[in-house]
């Protein structure tokens, strides 16, 4: 548990993904199985348990400590389970022995801590000493999580404090942390595998194509990693295919594109997902391999067919003429990242999915058949299973190039943010092959905005000016023109721009606040945007979509920036 | 709890100025300017400038003179830990505190009892600084930094060993210490020296005049350099800054840089995150929760007098330990480590 403890806490103060990844990667190179399966286990969030802790916690201190002591602590920290990890204290204060229940743990005063030091030597593995096996004293991750999963709720109150009595501070917050649910330390399950991955030198996308039919502690995943074992079988099992990817249509692209070779469709507004199905079982994932079938049971429902299938998940519009009746994102919004889902949000943002390719249909894996011949198959299959709370993504039929790139310029329906275009001889290939599928992103909005607030970014950029927050004007209350702050951006500009607006945010400082600098109305920046939606939780009523720098206008006076209305005229439908 | 009708305030009492002792003619760490001042140690918040007449360990006198200038006391005498010295009606002798260097607890004593003013002072071994003495007394006057029971330093080898074993995780980034200059930058250097660690640790400009003060009074750190005669940006190396440089725009000039901050408020979660430090390190050179509660059953005071910092927990401590607590909410003696 210590190797593990220390690792969620670096994780917790580490911003930078390479960072992230190369502290993981250590983890699971040192330590032992089945330890370390259970803490990928926990990093993918795939722990079978969380416990509601508060009344235990509440009722195990009120036993333990001084009353005012907890609450002073409570207060200066400000969480509950952090407070207990940092004043847990095995014995005699400021409680006396007999106050402590069963007795247990008496003469135990400060065990962790002695267990923990001396610490005679620099060594790095002393730190991270789970991988020689023995922590003395210290119980195993691996062995607290078998024993949680099995474990009656009656008797989780005093296994807990055995547990917090052997661990050290760190250890005590991670278990905390652990038994409520997620860990939370800014690491997503793709990050996790990644680090799974690399550390024995393989790609993510290979630990993605077994993970589905693997179970905690993954042993046979790191035997096979580590070149111990054959890779894992995954023949039977709902598991996730790598995606193929499109590239962005560069100016090139087009101009040296053979119309006859490409077949176009939309491109939808919503997440790529790939539904997974047969004998009996179903999956629903993201574009990374994430399951997140237990989010959507209004689609999950109607899967009891036997295909892999690529496509778009949307929240439709009521009342309107498909395919052009899409929510807006906003909508999709309220459905994702949720592990379960309320009547109302079913009722009131129901799920759809689009399709729009096919891996796999009744065991024929179709991969290596031209895109043509796939949705031809597709469309036969569909028109016979007819899935509930699916359709099709048409076609689009345009006579030659110009008709094409006038639908693009014209479309701004919503739930349409392009144009894809497929060769229509390409195979089904993981990754993102060249030449094969683009995307043709329709313009994107463009404003001009002065900038208001300039915040130091975190990691490699903590000292840097690099999160900028941006108004456009309107009328104040005395009819003097005012900015309102309208978005917020932090890329879109070189390491050298980076350099200069830095400068530039000392040089005109009117006021700070901590991280955060008011500068003078004086820089404006073009700021580009995939949409703009009525807002309540801003001050402006507006919250653009994807906000990014899209140029510097070091010439233009912050007076000619746009105002507010313009913003506004941008809303959708 | 008591109020001013403690015995002990015929002739000891705090004043506008701080603690001053009547009977004896002397304040002790005094916020403003007085005749006379016995200096506990040389922390800016104790030591200030412009005293008629300072009394202080030799050792503090030299942080002083170098900190605040030659001439920034009418006058100095240096006292030894251990030598007596009659003051009016009182006697006063110094005790090693184990803060910082020349640190000192002044110990009264008067009409037949013994007051002890502990300034900041820990228990744990600290290779910069004489341990501290631990006085028997009717009175003890503690500091309570880290009056919280949420505050339990870890032993300062464990923490040296995560720096440790996060240099050898990042071999090519700079490893960026946040340190006060005065005492934590030489005790760090210390205890890395005594981990094993000997290759030149690297100063921010602002740290070196404490560090050479350091060496020419026996410490010996090993090789320290200035970052400012760096061959390259220093990749896999340490170096110290004092705190409020981690984020500065100095910090450019070191390799993607590991941000570590070595502080007693490192314990909690949120104070280092507000300091957007990557690496915390618990490494305090005051007392905490456990010795503080240690050191005041220990002297056997039967009235304590809680000086500065988180002093609403520790009184209601003292009370459950069946003494009298009082806290005296003097303004002004900050905590460095906050810095």
């Amino acid at each position: 548990m210590k190797a593990f403890a220390e690792l969620l806490d670096r994780l917790s103060y580490t911003p930078a993904r390479n960072a992230k990844l190369r502290l993981m990667a250590d983890y699971f190179r040192a330590a032992p199985d089945p330890d370390r399966g259970w803490a990928l286990c926990v990093l993918t969030d795939g722990l079978p348990f969380s416990f509601p802790l508060r009344r235990t916690l509440t009722d195990m201190m009120a036993r333990r400590m001084d009353p005012e002591l907890f609450r002073l602590s409570r207060d200066y920290v400000g969480d509950t389970a952090e407070t207990i990890a940092l004043a847990w204290e095995s014995t005699t204060f400021p409680l006396s022995p007999s106050s402590r229940g069963e007795g247990r743990g008496e003469g135990q005063q400060r065990t962790s801590e002695q267990a923990s030091a001396p610490h005679p030597s620099p060594l790095p593995t002393e730190v991270w000493g789970e991988g020689t096996g023995a922590e003395s004293g210290s119980p195993r991750l691996s062995d607290i999580v078998s024993e949680l999963a099995l474990i009656d709720r009656n008797a989780l109150g005093p296994r807990l404090e055995d547990w917090l009595d052997a661990l050290d501070a760190t250890g005590r917050w991670a278990l905390l942390k652990l038994l409520t649910g997620a860990p939370r330390v800014g690491v997503s399950a793709r990050l996790a595998k990644t680090a799974v991955a690399e550390m024995a030198g393989f790609k993510v996308d290979d630990v993605e194509q077994v993970w589905h039919a693997l179970a905690p502690p993954y042993e046979p995943l790191f035997a096979w990693l580590e070149g111990r074992a054959a890779k894992p079988d995954v023949t039977d099992a709902p598991v996730f295919r790598p995606l193929m990817l499109s590239h962005p249509l560069e100016e090139g692209d087009w101009a040296a594109l053979d119309f006859a070779e490409f077949s176009a469709e939309w491109k939808w507004d919503g997440i790529r997902v790939q539904i997974v199905a047969g004998r009996g079982e179903a999956q629903l994932y993201s574009r990374t391999g994430d399951a997140v079938s237990q989010a959507f049971p209004d689609v999950m429902a109607g899967f009891g067919f036997d295909a892999v299938l690529d496509g778009e998940l949307l929240v439709l519009k009521e009342g309107e003429r498909p395919p052009f009746n899409v929510a807006p994102f906003n909508d999709l919004q309220q459905r994702l990242n949720r592990k379960a889902v309320s009547k109302k949000q079913l009722e009131h943002f129901p799920a759809h999915i689009r399709l729009y390719d096919a891996l796999v249909i009744e065991g024929e894996d179709l991969r290596q058949l031209p895109f043509m011949e796939r949705r031809a198959r597709l469309e036969t299959w569909h028109g016979k299973v007819r899935p509930p709370r699916t359709d099709l993504s048409p076609l689009i039929e345009a006579a030659d190039k110009d008709a094409l790139q006038k639908l693009w310029a014209a479309t701004r329906d919503t739930g349409i943010e392009g144009i894809m275009l497929k060769r229509r001889d390409s195979p089904y290939v993981a990754g993102r092959p060249k030449g094969l599928w683009f995307k043709w992103k329709r313009a994107p909005l463009t404003l001009d905005v002065v900038l208001m607030y300039a915040q130091r970014g975190s990691g490699k950029r903590s000292s840097y000016y690099s999160d900028y927050t941006f108004g456009t004007w309107r009328d104040g209350e005395n009819g003097a023109a005012e900015l309102v702050p309208v978005g917020k951006a932090y890329f879109g500009f070189t390491d050298e721009e980076l350099l200069e607006i830095d400068r530039w945010v000392r040089n005109h400082t009117t006021e700070s606040f901590g991280p955060v600098r008011a500068v003078e109305p004086g820089l404006v920046f073009e700021v580009a945007f995939d949409a703009v939606q009525r807002s309540t939780r801003h001050k402006s009523g507006v919250a653009m979509r994807f906000p990014r720098i899209h140029r510097i206008r070091w010439d233009k006076p912050a007076d000619e920036a746009d105002r507010l209305e313009t913003l506004v005229a941008m809303i959708e439908g | 709890m008591v109020s001013a009708s403690s015995k002990f305030e015929s002739w000891l009492k705090p004043d506008a100025s701080g603690l001053v002792c009547d009977a004896g003619g002397f304040h002790i760490d005094p916020l403003r300017a007085v005749d006379r001042a016995i200096i506990t140690h040389g922390h800016s918040d104790h030591a200030r400038p412009g005293h008629g007449a300072v009394l202080a360990t030799a050792e503090t006198i030299a942080v002083m003179k170098a900190r605040l200038g030659e001439t920034c006391a009418g006058s100095f005498q240096a006292l030894g830990y251990g030598e007596t010295l009659k003051l009016g009606s009182t006697s006063v002798r110094l005790a090693p505190a184990g803060h910082i260097l020349g640190s000192a607890q002044v110990v009264i004593e008067c009409q037949g009892r013994r007051a002890v003013v502990s300034g900041d002072y820990k228990r744990r071994a600290d290779p910069t600084c004489a341990a501290f003495e631990l006085v028997r007394c009717d009175l003890f006057v503690t500091e309570a930094t880290f009056g919280l029971p949420v505050f339990r330093h870890e032993p300062d080898a464990r923490e040296i060993g995560r720096l440790l074993a996060s240099l050898h995780a990042f071999a090519d980034r700079t490893h960026l210490i946040g340190a006060y200059g005065l005492g934590k930058t030489q005790r760090l250097i210390m205890l890395l020296r005594g981990a094993g660690y000997e290759k030149p640790i690297w100063l921010h400009g602002a740290l070196k005049s404490m560090c050479d003060l350091y060496v020419s009074l026996g410490i010996d750190l090993g090789d320290v350099r200035l970052v400012a005669d760096a061959p390259d940006k220093l990749p896999g190396e340490i170096v110290i800054a004092p705190p409020s440089a981690l984020q500065d725009r100095w910090t450019r000039r070191l390799t993607d840089p590991v941000a570590a901050f070595a502080s007693g408020w490192m314990r909690v979660r949120g104070r280092a995150r507000q300091r957007g430090v990557e690496l915390p390190l618990v490494i305090s050179d005051h007392c905490d929760w456990p010795e503080l509660i240690q050191t005041i059953g220990e002297t056997g005071a039967e009235e304590i007098w809680v000086t500065h910092g988180r002093e609403d927990a520790l009184v209601h401590q003292i009370g459950l330990m069946g003494k009298r607590g009082r806290a005296l909410a003097l303004v002004g003696w900050e905590d460095e480590e906050a810095e």
